[in-house]
């Protein structure tokens, strides 16, 4: 058996192990464009912040495709697939033969197009760990940085490069930050901690044009800069699937085996739409945990197994400068909230079901919320008024709780 | 592999579990010296209700959620299947707590990485969890249950 897999970042690594979990004779081939080994790509933000150094980047130890037997072409980028004869197609023009195929591109930067932008002499992405390093080689403490997009990715990259430079504004066209998982009291409530930190955000504004080191927005500001990073969205890399006949919607479509509508090529990770239950939605979720979901199921079916990943969630673990943000779900139906100067809590449930949460600065056990959510547990069958409070495994009945503590999981 | 089970109804609550582990894990051998007038941070925690108390750490999932949610490969699964974290790797998102349904993984003193129970492996008990050893009431067991 031949799998040959198009990536090599999380969802890759969770479906090689998947494949090793029931065929250890198998030959895996692995084809990424990046020449890194894989590394937790949201750990590139802390790279720049000094939490971790490029020895301990590595997402598994330096071993491990030897140990897994793996083939690893690094450097080199697929550009076909062809589905009736088999191969993938690389960039030298080398073909690969596959009897199983992973597509596992992830996704790449959206650059909306701004003028001037070409003239920008420092401008930087920040997706992928050679990003990180070069716009490291671009910070220094005389550099006024501007960041285009105040989401989960220009946000981390804040984060990180804030000590290392002289000044960091944020532009965003929405009017609050982190639109994507955070309410706007909860958005001012971050905003707020940032802003005593000295980051200066500007909202509800987006850039015109760059003229020489000058940012000057729609509504007329003027941003002196001296670095600027791009960070106001990705776009899924579905064009190979697509261009070889597979189905794509927002996302590349699979069933719920990750298995594509093309015979024998299966998608995992930031490249393909998920089922998710909370909002019972098809959409895509750019989250790790949902990659390694994805990518060890795809990988147990590509090797003969049956696995299905049926309980997708949007779900967020992120923090700046020692505060924390947990959030899961969707943000509809009755809400419960508890809010202090110190914290910012709110429950959201509906037809006896939890269905998300945001958690500010009280995350503490947030993964016995995240479990009624994925676990779509009846709230009648929960003490939910503890579970208010904060979670706990108290809130469940006794039969519940011997199960949890007193049986092997 | 031995696991650590918690049997909730020989629990009397007396909290003695989350001490033992503090003091296992804070590398200093005089208990006293260990947790006199310190805010102990434990791996084990004691949930209490109206006359129901028990214990909680990780239960070493067969097939563990926060292992596959770390950004960092800091979690993994020693041979024996005991989840194990290298808190060099962890950078601290506590993505893993996000998503324990236990919640039994938390965020170290420190508050820049996660901890968790190792079983003792990982601190000078070697091997024989502290918590189950000074259980008063065998309430904390370390058994294998398949």
């Amino acid at each position: 058996m031949q799998y040959v897999i198009i990536g090599n970042s999380t969802a890759a690594l969770y479906a090689i192990e998947g494949i090793r979990s029931l065929d250890q004779e198998g030959k895996i081939t692995v084809i990424s464009d990046e020449t890194h080994a894989a590394y937790g790509r949201p750990l590139i933000s802390y790279y720049l912040y000094g939490r971790i150094d490029l020895e301990h980047i590595g997402y598994r130890p330096a071993d491990f495709y030897t140990k897994m037997g793996v083939d690893l072409i690094l450097g080199e980028r697929a550009e076909k697939i062809d589905p009736k004869g088999k191969k993938v197609i690389l960039k030298s023009g080398k073909k690969i033969a596959y009897d199983k195929l992973l597509v596992a591109t992830g996704s790449r930067p959206f650059v909306p197009p701004m003028e001037g932008l070409d003239a920008v002499k420092e401008k930087f992405s920040f997706m992928q760990l050679d990003d990180a390093l070069a716009l490291e080689r671009a910070l220094g403490p005389e550099k006024d940085v501007l960041i285009v997009g105040a989401g989960l990715i220009g946000l981390k990259c804040m984060e990180g490069i804030l000590d290392r430079c002289r000044s960091v504004t944020v532009v965003d066209l929405a009017d609050r930050i982190l639109p994507s998982i955070l309410d706007e009291g909860g958005a001012a409530f971050v905003q707020k901690q940032l802003e005593r930190k000295g980051v200066r955000f500007i909202l509800g504004d987006s850039v015109a044009k760059f003229e020489g080191t000058f940012a000057v927005t729609k509504n007329g500001g003027k941003i002196p800069f001296d670095v600027l990073v791009v960070a106001v969205g990705v776009r899924p890399n579905v064009e190979l699937v697509k261009e070889a006949g597979g189905e794509v919607a927002r996302g590349i479509v699979t069933d719920d085996g990750q298995c594509t509508t093309l015979p024998d090529v299966y998608a995992a990770g930031d490249n393909c739409e998920s089922f998710d239950i909370s909002s019972g939605t098809r959409r895509i979720l750019a989250l790790l945990p949902n990659a390694a979901l994805q990518g060890e199921c795809a990988g147990k079916n590509m090797a003969g197994g049956d696995a299905h990943f049926t309980n997708a969630v949007p779900m967020n673990a992120i923090g700046f400068f020692g505060s924390h943000i947990a959030t899961a779900g969707v943000y509809e139906g009755e809400c419960f909230e508890d809010i202090t100067p110190g914290h910012y809590k709110k429950l959201f449930y509906r037809d006896n079901r939890l269905t998300g949460y945001i958690l500010i600065d009280c995350i503490e056990r947030a993964g016995i919320y995240t479990s009624l959510i994925r676990e779509k547990t009846p709230l009648s069958e929960v003490d939910f008024e503890l579970l208010k409070k904060s979670p706990a495994l108290m809130a469940f009945s006794e039969s519940a709780r011997k199960d949890k503590l007193a049986r092997r999981q | 592999m031995k696991r650590i089970y918690v049997e909730e109804k020989w629990c009397l609550g007396c909290h003695l579990c989350e001490y033992e582990c503090a003091f296992a894990n804070s590398g200093i051998a005089d208990m006293v010296k260990a947790l006199k007038g310190k805010e102990i941070h434990p791996r084990i925690q004691v949930e209490d209700g109206d006359g129901v108390h028990f214990a909680v750490n990780c239960r070493h999932c067969t097939d563990p959620l926060c292992v596959k949610s770390c950004i960092a490969g800091a979690l993994s699964k020693d041979g024996d299947g005991m989840v194990v974290i290298d808190q060099n790797k962890c950078v601290g998102c506590y993505t893993c707590v996000m998503v324990c349904p236990y919640g039994a993984i938390m965020p170290a003193e420190n508050g820049k990485v996660a901890q968790k129970c190792m079983l003792c492996t990982d601190n000078m008990k070697q091997g024989e969890p502290n918590c189950v050893k000074y259980c008063i009431n065998r309430a904390i067991v370390f058994e294998d249950r398949g």
